[in-house]
């Protein structure tokens, strides 16, 4: 067991300021290129740059990916699929925010 | 509570562990076919999935129904299990008998659930730790990184307050790794991390080289923290934005005034503007959560309505009344 307690740990914000190549986000989700160029064509995940190894990717793309392979994993759903459910987690995403603005009204019930 | 610690200390004591019934986890019948235990299974999944499913226990709905199909899509556990015998109640103190699984072969078909890293202790108890453990790798990645440390994640619960001021969080990690045996094993470690100011729910803090160690001499990976805010009782940010109900008298709404309002930075004074109705939103500029670009407060005005509790007050809502001919239900189309 390692002990890093005392050393204080400083990290850099993935989705404010740190871009990913195709290796960083392959390694850090764990997955193939091919995935991610699946998920580039579906775009599930754009990437600025013209060619693969020049593919930058904004730190948004990380939690986008982990989802999907997620879905893939647990749900048994094809990229296509996840693709679809990913679009439909960002509208419900969407739809809690106008929620969070509107204020929790599912408390008030009947009279 | 106390008797019940005592009671599972001596239950650990012995080796013992709560049986779990699978099928009922899965809602299925002792002899449902391979097609009727996936169907249960995806159904289940899909309802507790932690990154779909909204319910307050799903993720530890999710790792039960997961741990369950690991069991019984599994020819091999499953036959071993169903061998137990089906006067088993899920929560009996169950020991596995001597010799239980004698003649049979595990190969160690895995679950896939991503992050259900460990299971019960009844699983553990059957098949043992990492049983489940399958390497999250596609199985084609480039070669060049097979000796570098696995990158991990992990979440790091924090306070709104926390991300407009930045902190400190000590934080206990568990994660299953490789050990020199070659099976995975749970690793526990203590870290000290700094929260930066301005990081918001969902985002993650890279830190580098403090994932998974390394093979042979490769680099360790990256450790990624995912933030996830604590709810908080005056407060709901969404990205850099921060929501609050703010209730105002009817008089403060109508006439206009000025209001104090908290703010995870300390209290502001906000104008409310004549003629204000309920669920307006005034945005307190760039008093969100901090950034290059800031987020906004937003305070949604509630009408709170004063109590008619004395002479006095229902005297003066009866002057209202007459002040002011007022039909609250204009709009549905029926006379007062």
């Amino acid at each position: 067991m390692t002990d890093d307690r005392w050393i204080l740990l400083t990290g850099e914000v993935v989705e404010e300021n740190v871009e990913l190549t195709l290796a960083e986000l392959c390694h850090a989700c764990s997955v193939s290129a091919e995935l991610v160029f699946a998920l580039v064509e579906e775009g599930v995940i754009e990437p600025a740059g013209q060619v693969p190894s020049r593919w930058r990717f904004a730190g948004t793309s990380l939690r986008r990916v982990r989802l999907a392979v997620h879905l893939q994993h647990d749900l048994g759903v094809n990229v296509a699929g996840a693709a679809l459910a990913l679009d439909l987690l960002d509208e419900l995403e969407a739809l809690r925010a106008r929620q969070t603005y509107l204020g929790d009204r599912s408390g008030e019930g009947d009279a | 509570m106390h008797g019940v610690w005592r009671h599972r200390r001596r239950r650990e004591q012995r080796g013992d562990v709560e049986f779990k019934d699978y099928y009922q986890t899965l809602g299925v019948k002792r002899d449902a076919s391979g097609d009727e235990i996936k169907r249960a299974y995806r159904r289940l999944a899909r309802k507790f999935h932690p990154d779909v499913s909204k319910e307050a226990d799903a993720e530890k709905r999710f790792k039960e129904v997961g741990e369950a199909y690991a069991v019984l899509k599994d020819p091999e556990k499953r036959a071993a299990y169903d061998q137990l015998g089906a006067n088993w109640k899920a929560g009996q103190e169950f020991r596995p008998p001597p010799g239980w699984d004698q003649g049979f072969e595990f190969h160690g078909g895995g679950f896939t659930g991503a992050e259900a890293a460990r299971f019960s202790d009844f699983f553990e108890s059957l098949f043992g730790r990492g049983g489940s453990f399958t390497p999250d790798f596609g199985g084609q990645a480039d070669r060049t990184f097979h000796a570098r440390g696995e990158d991990t994640f992990a979440k790091v619960l924090i306070d709104l307050e926390d991300s407009y001021q930045g902190a400190v969080r000590t934080l206990t990690l568990k994660h299953t790794e490789s050990g020199a045996d070659g099976r995975p094993h749970i690793r526990e470690r203590n870290i000290k991390v700094r929260i930066p100011k301005g990081v918001h729910q969902g985002q993650h803090i890279r830190l580098p080289r403090h994932g998974g160690a390394g093979v042979g001499k490769g680099e360790p990976g990256d450790l990624y923290l995912e933030v996830e805010f604590r709810s908080h009782p005056l407060y709901r940010a969404h990205g850099r934005d921060v929501y609050l109900d703010l209730p105002v008298a009817p008089w403060e709404a109508m006439l206009g005034a000025s209001v104090t309002v908290p703010t995870p930075a300390g209290p502001v004074t906000l104008k409310v503007p004549p003629g204000s109705s309920a669920g307006r939103k005034l945005r307190l500029k760039g008093r969100g959560i901090p950034g290059q670009v800031p987020g906004d407060l937003y305070a949604v005005l509630q009408i709170a309505l004063p109590p008619a509790d004395s002479e006095a007050a229902r005297a003066a809502y009866r002057e209202l009344e007459k002040a002011q001919p007022f039909d609250p239900r204009a709009a549905l189309g029926v006379k007062p």
